[in-house]
């Protein structure tokens, strides 16, 4: 399926929690899901025969400007009728809030701690969110655009960057 | 049950030991010598490749692709080159392509006999070990006289390559390659077949094509559990689509379909794969051509976002780039294979005992420096 059929076939089901089809400025066309509907519209994608999303490839946070929204992007795949996705969910910088798709998607488990380290993106469902690169007692979420290095970490000064 | 429950310890397996390939610590919850339950604690070789990445330009991204995979320094830079490339539109001289190729296939077989090797090591094997370092040094000659580096090239640029290959490379690439195919053959006898290596390898840690797919595993790993995906073939990209050769799947010849010995095994196979990708590129490769001409002055890829994959050594490479049309990019994420295969590691060595789980880790292949990045 094309992902234009795939967006037409998750709006008719999931009408108002399928935002929209970006096709502009990328290379993956991304569906954009309301970020609490993320698990069931995953679930779905997965168990339909006709979509058979199987595999998530790859699952990543971002931030924009160290303003607006953050973002979760997921990318997948059907590797028995071999077409692909993309979703995307925007959620609230200090309140962050994205349902967890690690009991769909083995994958998502590390993926979404890892977003959780470095984005403090909050995956709601998720069976044991924590740090995963950096130490549990690490402050702040180092990939946002405003993120600021504390002056020490455990005594140790932490060299300034630029 | 009627089995006594003796009281459970945890063990800590690493940070350093010479098992874990790396700085892994796997936390072991055991119940006498059975392993209950695996942890894998990472993070220990984190050098936020990310962040430096989000600080860059473009061009200055490479060498650290490189340092991410560092058994596989050529494959990381070629995926990130070609993702790039793609954002850009830059068509690329064949004779660039062709070299690449040779190039992330060399470094394929280098890898694999570093898999290969480390795994017999890890069982007691310690012969097999010296000879693949022997083999993977000739093809470190190769490279360093490529590139003048041994480990981390930064030799596969956007839009081409540092400089073309020295006189006097093809000859002996292909004096190499003649030479190859027997040293498989000595590790098939060494190795391969040998009953105390199968004894430790086959039935143990089977991965079934299910269970590997839904973690992402990818790579040899998955083809190992018989499922036929390799970038290379089902979503072609560079110039793979204009060579023959096969993808070697796990058959359970030792054991059962996606133990460790089929991960082996593959891997064995793969490398003979690839010196036949080499022969074919090194026979067809154009004599013409510049392979800085499509070296762009500026890199500025146009606003725009990219997930671009590529089949590295361990598996599935995938770059999601961001860019917001500025000279540096706004995001640069690497899903790096051993990453999600090593996510696996708890759902197959469950069950098992510490010195299998230890077979099971080394047959998966993983390189620390990608999954802490």
């Amino acid at each position: 399926m094309t992902e234009q059929e795939i967006y037409a076939d998750l709006s008719a089901k999931f009408s108002d929690k399928i935002v929209e089809l970006i096709e502009a400025e990328t290379f993956n066309p991304t569906v954009v899901v309301a970020p609490a509907a993320i698990t069931e519209v995953c679930h779905y994608l997965k168990d339909t025969e006709t979509l058979n999303f199987n595999s998530l490839m790859n699952l990543a946070g971002h931030d924009t400007d160290g303003e607006s929204d953050l973002s979760v992007i997921y990318h997948l795949h059907s590797t028995e009728l071999d077409h692909y996705i993309t979703l995307k969910a925007f959620t609230n910088r200090e309140n962050s809030e994205v349902s967890s798709v690690a009991n769909i998607y083995g994958t998502a488990d590390w993926h979404e701690r890892e977003a959780w380290d470095l984005y403090g993106i909050k995956f709601t469902g998720h069976p044991d969110l924590k740090r995963i690169l950096l130490e549990e007692d690490w402050e702040g979420h180092p990939l946002k655009k405003d993120y600021v290095a504390a002056e020490f970490y455990r005594g140790m000064r932490i060299e300034k960057v630029k | 049950m009627g089995r006594l429950h003796a009281e459970e310890m945890i063990l800590n397996m690493g940070p350093q030991h010479p098992s874990t390939h790396g700085v892994l610590r796997l936390k072991l919850r055991t119940d006498g010598e059975i392993v209950s339950h695996i942890e894998p604690v990472i993070g220990y070789l984190h050098r936020s490749f990310e962040k430096h990445a989000e600080n860059l330009e473009y061009q200055q991204v490479t060498p650290f692709c490189g340092r991410c995979d560092y058994l596989a320094a050529m494959g990381s830079e070629h995926g990130y080159a070609m993702a790039v490339e793609k954002m850009m539109g830059i068509e690329l001289p064949e004779r660039v392509e062709y070299l690449r190729v040779i190039f992330a296939e060399l470094q394929r077989i280098a890898s694999h006999l570093v898999a290969v090797g480390t795994f017999g090591l890890d069982v007691g094997a310690i012969t097999p070990f010296i000879y693949c370092f022997r083999e993977r040094e000739l093809i470190l000659d190769l490279f360093e006289m490529a590139s003048g580096a041994r480990l981390l090239y930064n030799y596969i640029w956007i839009g081409g390559l540092a400089h073309d290959i020295p006189p006097g490379f093809v000859e002996k690439t292909y004096e190499f390659l003649d030479d190859f195919d027997k040293r498989i053959a000595e590790y098939n006898q060494i190795l391969t077949g040998n009953k105390i290596f199968v004894e430790r390898a086959a039935d143990v840690g089977v991965l079934t094509p299910e269970v590997a797919i839904n973690y992402g595993v990818t790579g040899p790993s998955l083809r190992a559990s018989g499922v036929n995906i390799d970038l290379r073939r089902t979503q072609p990209y560079s110039i793979y689509d204009r060579f023959d050769f096969d993808i070697p799947l796990g058959e359970g010849a030792q054991g059962t379909i996606g133990d460790s010995w089929d991960r082996y095994y593959v891997r064995v196979r793969e490398m003979e794969e690839s010196a036949k990708i080499v022969r074919q590129a090194l026979d067809q490769l154009p004599v013409e051509g510049d392979v800085k001409s499509a070296v762009p002055k500026r890199i500025r890829p146009p606003k725009g976002e990219i997930y671009f994959r590529s089949e590295n050594a361990r598996g599935e490479l995938g770059y999601y780039i961001v860019s917001n049309g500025k000279n540096v990019p706004l995001r640069v994420k690497m899903r790096s294979p051993a990453f999600s295969n090593l996510s696996v590691i708890n759902e197959i060595g469950h069950g098992w005992m510490i010195s299998d789980v230890i077979a099971i880790l080394g047959s998966l292949d993983i390189v620390l420096g990608e999954i802490d990045r």
